[in-house]
């Protein structure tokens, strides 16, 4: 039992170092850009998102909540919404590779941007696959053996959290163009994606209720499906304003280019 | 002179944008009753559930979409409202009269097909339901009857107003 409890709190130091690491990596590079004075500032927001989505992450992952949510089937979905949803959404507004581009020197660059717009980074940032990875990896968790699983293994445990953000990051990536994208799918199909995702959310939630997980309190999975279903309304909402709002602006430069060309 | 020249304009620029202004209405519209019945019935009145046991599945699926829809319908139609405005083509009655279709219509959809045929959850419970659904439904056509009116009244408006600037012009 002390065995494995010890490779369990081991375990925390698998997701703070890279944690820390990022927010050197940030922090550096914020720093060897804004010393280019040719380039303009690095807006201070963006750095004070990097860290907000950071420690949004982390807050699911080590310490007070992680531990709760290994008992209770509600925190654990409030967990799910810091490191599928909210962090990853605070992590992609950061434009951690507009900055990592920016800090290289043109040859790395050019490697880096390579490598974006390779056949495997064109195919999991792609909306529909991103949105299969990420909606359909919650149905398999909560719809199959897989959560109960999850709490007695260690490795399944780490496997899945990691798949969530993961899959929650490459989703934001896929839905609104912050950073640089291989592709860019037009409005009308990120839209059309992203309700059909947002509504498998929601009807899982609504599954859940109705159907509970195998061995878990019922008041419990009830709480936690009204978590994740009103949760996931709240961050999805200021994803499909800045969404549109990446569509006004955008609509607004034709107007102004079709007025100029007139005369 | 000039003022109705101007005039002129917007009058044109709403003719060109008339299908915006009346999606954009029909749009808000969904995504406004949708909210006022996700506000209103679920959470003050706590008079809707969250789930019914008697909802069959194409129900759920049914209201997922929507409810997912309706969030988009709402932003949508608002950053629509902000483009018709920064192309001085917005026109109040038609996107008023599309408002009072579109969120009649899903009203009446939700009062038939999701309560009654899905069975996704009732009005109320622990009531003699029928006045709740006459209620309900009734308010959903008449809703539909008065945008349908509206924008009639809007067309008829835009086309007098029009003869008079240019007669005066």
């Amino acid at each position: 039992m002390m065995h494995k409890e010890a490779a369990w709190s081991l375990m925390n130091l698998f997701f703070i170092i890279p944690a820390c690491a990022g927010l050197l990596a940030y922090s550096w590079a914020v720093y060897k850009t804004n010393r280019v004075h040719r380039l303009r500032k690095w807006p201070v927001y963006r750095t004070f998102l990097w860290f907000a989505g950071i420690f949004c992450c982390l807050a699911a992952l080590v310490g007070p909540l992680a531990v709760l949510s290994r008992h209770s089937f509600t925190w654990h979905m409030a967990g799910h919404l810091l490191l599928g949803m909210l962090g990853p959404l605070l992590l992609v507004l950061a434009a951690p590779m507009t900055l990592l581009l920016r800090s290289l020197n043109v040859n790395r660059a050019r490697r880096i941007s390579k490598l974006l717009s390779s056949q495997v980074a064109r195919f999991y940032t792609h909306p529909v696959t991103a949105s299969l990875l990420n909606i359909g990896g919650l149905w398999i968790l909560y719809t199959t053996g897989l959560f109960q699983a999850m709490h007695t293994s260690l490795l399944l445990h780490t496997i899945v959290h990691m798949h969530v953000f993961t899959a929650g990051y490459l989703f934001t990536i896929s839905i609104i163009n912050i950073d640089p994208v291989a592709h860019r799918y037009s409005f009308r199909f990120r839209t059309a994606v992203f309700i059909l995702a947002l509504a498998g959310h929601g009807i899982l939630s609504k599954y859940l209720y109705a159907y509970p997980p195998v061995g878990v309190e019922i008041e419990d999975v009830r709480l936690g499906a009204m978590l994740m279903y009103y949760g996931g309304d709240a961050v999805d909402l200021v994803l499909i304003i800045i969404l549109f709002h990446q569509w006004y602006r955008k609509s607004r430069r034709r107007t102004v280019y079709a007025t100029l060309t007139e005369h | 002179m000039k003022t109705d020249s101007k005039h002129l304009q917007q009058l044109k620029n709403r003719e060109l944008h008339y299908k915006k202004n009346l999606w954009s209405g029909i749009l808000f519209g969904l995504g406004f009753v949708a909210f006022i019945d996700e506000t209103i019935f679920h959470q003050l009145l706590h008079w809707h559930k969250f789930y019914d046991k008697s909802t069959i599945a194409v129900g759920l699926v049914s209201d997922g979409l929507f409810h997912a829809f309706s969030w988009f319908a709402t932003v949508g139609a608002l950053y629509l409202v902000a483009d018709l405005r920064r192309l001085n083509a917005f026109w109040h009655k038609v996107w008023w009269g599309g408002k009072l279709i579109g969120g009649g219509a899903f009203q009446l959809y939700d009062g038939t097909i999701q309560h009654k045929v899905m069975r996704i959850h009732q009005i109320r419970y622990h009531v003699d339901i029928v006045p709740y659904d006459v209620v309900w439904n009734v308010t959903a056509i008449i809703m539909i009857v008065a945008g349908t009116l509206l924008i009639r009244n809007a067309k008829q408006n835009q086309r007098m107003v029009k003869g008079t600037v240019l007669y005066d012009a």
